[in-house]
């Protein structure tokens, strides 16, 4: 089977690549790009671990065809903060202690920047809700939930 | 409650210095390395629970497009029946090479048989299907009675019962009897006795991140492994041994982890990778899949746990008696001698008669998990303990504190415990505003104890002093859960210099002097030692070098806030570290500290948790409400990360109460193998972890830290199941308490 040539803007740059027809867009982000920030923990929708940005919308890059990109704006960790300054939402996950291994972090920051977006000032029990997808082994949850209020927070503050 | 009052660095909690690349992409973890030339490896497993394999035929493999190395068990050595070290436990070399991959017979659905490396991940794939495997399949066993009957299966032909039958196999691999007093004498003093049975299903740790290994071999036979591992200096000894290498032949890295639990201390993919380089000459890469995780590496066991517990009317216990049943998969060595030495360990009890035995079946080979083998025991003996207070009508912590092990107490497993922090944890948790709260309709509360040994091993650190005055420190302990930030602060306060200045490494086998695994709650203390040890070493350099600049005896220097300070009658100014790191070069050549140590005084972990619920008697649905975990911590050295280990040890807790078990057919084929269906908690599951850190010092550390990993996972099933029972007026003695249980004990009221 021949590849297909995809055109498509990933953290702002223009890219080219090459894929396979069945080939899913995280592991062309991660074998291809080589932007191993968005990370695998199933491979079926199931984790959130390769939250992604395609054209503004939150999606698991395990369950999109890499092909699907083509002509679309992708936004994966590595594009979140600017250049060298953190992202609020990062800045906060570190100060609230919000990871202990980190491999969940990714996903969970770009989930956050999503909700944030749709909902600058989510209750607790919205912030649940909308990272249910998103799953955290080691901190049962409470610090990541109070970073992602305090981002909401210091990012309302900012834009008044 | 800290002896530390002057403190600058310990007991806070500034943000990791591992934080930035964690939270840009830019940490690498098992599955982020990418070598030139790398091939993708993939692995056959059996499709049997239980079969002889009567041949395996690779030739057509060999030959499909694009691989360049198969293998099978016959390329790893052949090894004799002998124990060694494994993480925090012990394993038996030939199970853990048979388990890598399996030789004449399988014994679980899963069970790696061949590997194939190719040059993509899909053409690996592709050939696996070309390898041929006859089977003659074996009746299957899957339950812990099942397999301990006369006419059970039997899974290893050479495994006997030790004290048991001499010519007749079976699949108890061991028998554990731990007793004191006269338990007959001490049931005949009891006023009340209260017995039941408790079960628990399979489990797994969990971990987000898939095992994952990129290994290339030099031509001079060099191996060089990067896998996420807790413990480097442990996959490159069980490597070795696996492969009949030595081990100056093996450098493993340790990539950033994401989550281990106890999983990730034995290997499973890391041989391979080596190996399938070695034949082709080429790095090998090697990533679980999600499902991989699940049906082949080790989840915790399944139990069956059976106490029977007497006390007086004023509330004193007089007599227990425990039978522990913990399946261990297929090859000996599940978590019940530390269940067994756990069961009792919280309570003074004058006479009682331990048992366990370890029971092999088909399913995979359970690994450590956070306290292996106390979560089991607690809930049953912590379940049993809220059903006696509420027959003595005692509150359940009063009735806790009757009994609760102090220092001076000798431990149900021996010796007797120095100061520890049970009482002080039971005092706070009573104190704290929660436990006197009101609840609703359809809400309950449980409280329920911990207990965990914690560890200690072996463990090394270097200090590295840069010519501006900054540090690096290196150790070999995988930073798990935020340990990097623990170490530069125990720099920062024995160096008197700023937290800004200290970088942390994890290094590899090569690099850094030998560490135990991140493992048994024991890094913060022990390679925190080996920190602690080698900056005081370095200090007593530093010390040596202003003396010879100021041509004084070191006898009249000391060291205060990051400068070395001549005594008052020499009249000096006070030498900052800085100065004395930029004239390094002339005054005796570059600065650094080493400790390499294997500490004793390990401080034992005890907590307190308290749960609420809220039970829906229409849907059986339970949802926790209200959640707080209290624990001796000895010395909080960065509290938020205490706090999260307090935190994510309840809500793993949590699951194992509610939703998660290991769901097999009949064929012993596991059925919900992804994490829809396998539910860990989410983030909508669970409300608030409310933390109290008690602080009872170990006196056996200069900051009095104790682990604090574990113990957390201890309370949760029993404080979750008897707030579950309270809200719903049921007795539930089985796991998980998932709605349909629930319903059908309300249904039986």
């Amino acid at each position: 089977m021949s590849k297909s040539h995809v055109t498509t803007t990933v953290n702002g740059d223009a890219v080219e690549y090459l894929c396979e027809p069945d080939q899913s867009l995280l592991d062309v982000l991660r074998d291809t790009l080589e932007l191993t920030g968005t990370k695998e923990g199933c491979a079926t929708g199931d984790c959130g671990a390769c939250s992604v940005s395609l054209d503004g919308r939150l999606v698991c890059s395990c369950l999109v065809l890499a092909v699907e990109a083509e002509g679309k704006q992708v936004e994966t960790i590595e594009g979140i903060a600017d250049g060298s300054e953190l992202h609020p939402i990062q800045q906060k996950f570190l100060e609230n202690a919000a990871l202990q291994c980190g491999v969940c972090t990714p996903g969970f920051i770009v989930a956050t920047k999503a909700l944030l977006k749709k909902n600058p000032d989510p209750t607790e029990e919205e912030a649940r809700y909308y990272l249910a997808g998103n799953l955290c082994r080691c901190t049962g949850y409470d610090k990541i939930i109070r970073a992602v209020l305090d981002a909401a927070a210091a990012m309302r503050g900012a834009r008044s | 409650m800290s002896a530390n009052k002057d403190l600058k660095w310990i007991g806070t909690s500034p943000v990791r210095p591992d934080g930035a690349d964690k939270v840009t992409g830019r940490a690498a973890f098992g599955a982020d390395r990418h070598l030139p030339g790398m091939l993708y490896a993939k692995i056959l497993r059996s499709p049997f629970a239980h079969a002889n394999i009567k041949s395996i035929d690779l030739s057509a493999a060999e030959k499909a497009p694009g691989v360049l190395a198969v293998m099978t068990s016959a390329d790893l050595a052949d090894l004799p029946s002998e124990m060694g070290a494994a993480g925090e436990s012990q394993i038996d070399f030939r199970d853990l090479s048979q388990n890598i991959l399996a030789v004449h017979k399988v014994l679980y659905h899963g069970h790696p048989v061949a590997a194939v490396a190719a040059t993509s991940a899909k053409l690996a794939e592709e050939a696996l299907q070309r390898i041929k495997v006859e089977y003659e399949e074996l009746p299957v066993v899957l339950e812990i009675e099942d397999a301990m009957a006369d006419d059970a299966p039997i899974l290893h032909e050479d495994q006997f019962t030790p004290g048991g039958s001499t010519d007749k196999p079976s699949n108890i691999a061991e028998v554990k009897k731990l007793p004191r007093g006269d338990i007959e004498k001490g049931f005949a003093e009891a006023d009340v006795v209260v017995e039941r049975e408790f079960t628990t299903p399979t489990v797994h740790q969990g971990y987000i991140e898939p095992h994952a290994v990129v290994a290339s071999m030099s031509a001079s036979g060099h191996a060089d492994v990067w896998c996420c591992t807790q413990g480097a200096f442990g996959i490159r000894a069980m490597t070795a041994k696996v492969l009949g290498m030595e081990v100056g032949k093996i450098k493993v890295t340790p990539s950033e982890i994401g989550g281990g639990f106890g999983g990730k201390t034995t290997p499973y993919i890391e041989p391979i990778a080596v190996k399938l380089a070695e034949k082709s000459g080429r790095p090998v890469k090697i990533v679980m899949s999600r499902e991989e995780v699940f049906r082949a590496t080790g989840p915790t066991s399944a139990s069956i746990i059976k106490i029977k517990l007497g006390a007086t009317n004023d509330g004193k216990l007089v007599a227990a008696e425990g039978t522990l049943k913990y399946g261990a998969g297929a090859y000996k060595g599940s978590p019940m001698s530390p269940g067994c030495m756990c069961v009792f360990a919280s309570y003074e009890i004058p006479n009682f008669l331990i048992h366990g035995f370890d029971v092999v079946l088909n399913k995979p080979k359970v690994a450590a998990y956070r306290a292996p083998g106390a979560p089991m025991a607690a809930f049953a003996m912590e379940s049993v303990m809220n059903e006696m207070a509420s027959k003595l009508n005692m509150d359940p912590i009063d009735f806790r504190l009757a009994n609760a092990v102090k220092e001076g107490s000798v431990a149900a497993y021996g010796p007797k415990f120095p100061v520890i922090g049970f009482v002080e944890s039971l005092e706070a948790a009573k104190a704290h505003p929660h436990y006197s709260a009101t609840l609703g309709k359809n809400q309950g509360r449980g409280v329920a104890a911990g207990f965990w040994f914690n560890g200690g091993m072996q463990s090394s650190a270097t200090i590295n002093v840069n010519e501006d005055g900054s540090v690096t420190v290196i150790t070999g302990s995988p930073d798990v859960g935020g340990s990097r930030a623990s170490m530069a602060l125990y720099v920062a306060e024995e160096l008197g210099i700023s937290y800004d200045l200290i970088t942390p490494l994890v290094s590899n086998t090569e690099e850094v002097a030998y560490c135990d695994v991140t493992g048994g709650s024991r890094t913060t203390f022990a390679t925190g030692l080996a920190v602690i040890n080698a900056s005081r070493n370095l200090v007593a350099e530093m010390k040596k070098r202003a003396a010879a600049s100021w041509d004084i005896d070191v006898s009249e220097v000391s060291w205060e806030n990051g400068q070395a300070i001549a005594s008052a009658g020499a009249d000096k100014p006070p030498m900052p570290m800085t100065k004395i790191a930029a004239k390094a070069s002339r005054t005796g050549g570059p600065l650094s500290g080493h400790s390499s140590l294997r500490p004793r005084g390990v401080g034992a972990g005890f907590g307190l948790h308290i749960c609420d619920v809220e039970i829906d008697p229409e849907t059986g649905k339970t949802d926790v409400i209200r959640y707080t975990a209290v624990q001796d911590a000895g010395k909080a050295i960065h509290p938020a990360y205490v706090e999260g280990q307090l935190q994510g040890g309840a809500a793993q807790g949590i699951g194992w109460a509610l939703n998660e078990e290991y769901v097999y057919n009949d064929k012993g084929v596991l059925e919900n193998f992804g994490f829809l269906d396998y539910r860990m908690p989410v983030a909508n599951d669970l409300p608030m972890i409310d933390t109290v850190i008690v602080e009872v010092p170990n006196p056996a550390h200069p900051y009095g830290v104790r682990g604090v990993g574990e113990t957390p996972i201890v309370p949760p099933l029993a404080a979750v199941a008897a707030a579950v029972n309270n809200a719903a007026g049921v007795r539930i003695c089985d796991l998980p308490i998932s709605p349909p249980r629930l319903l059908a004990a309300i249904d039986a009221k």
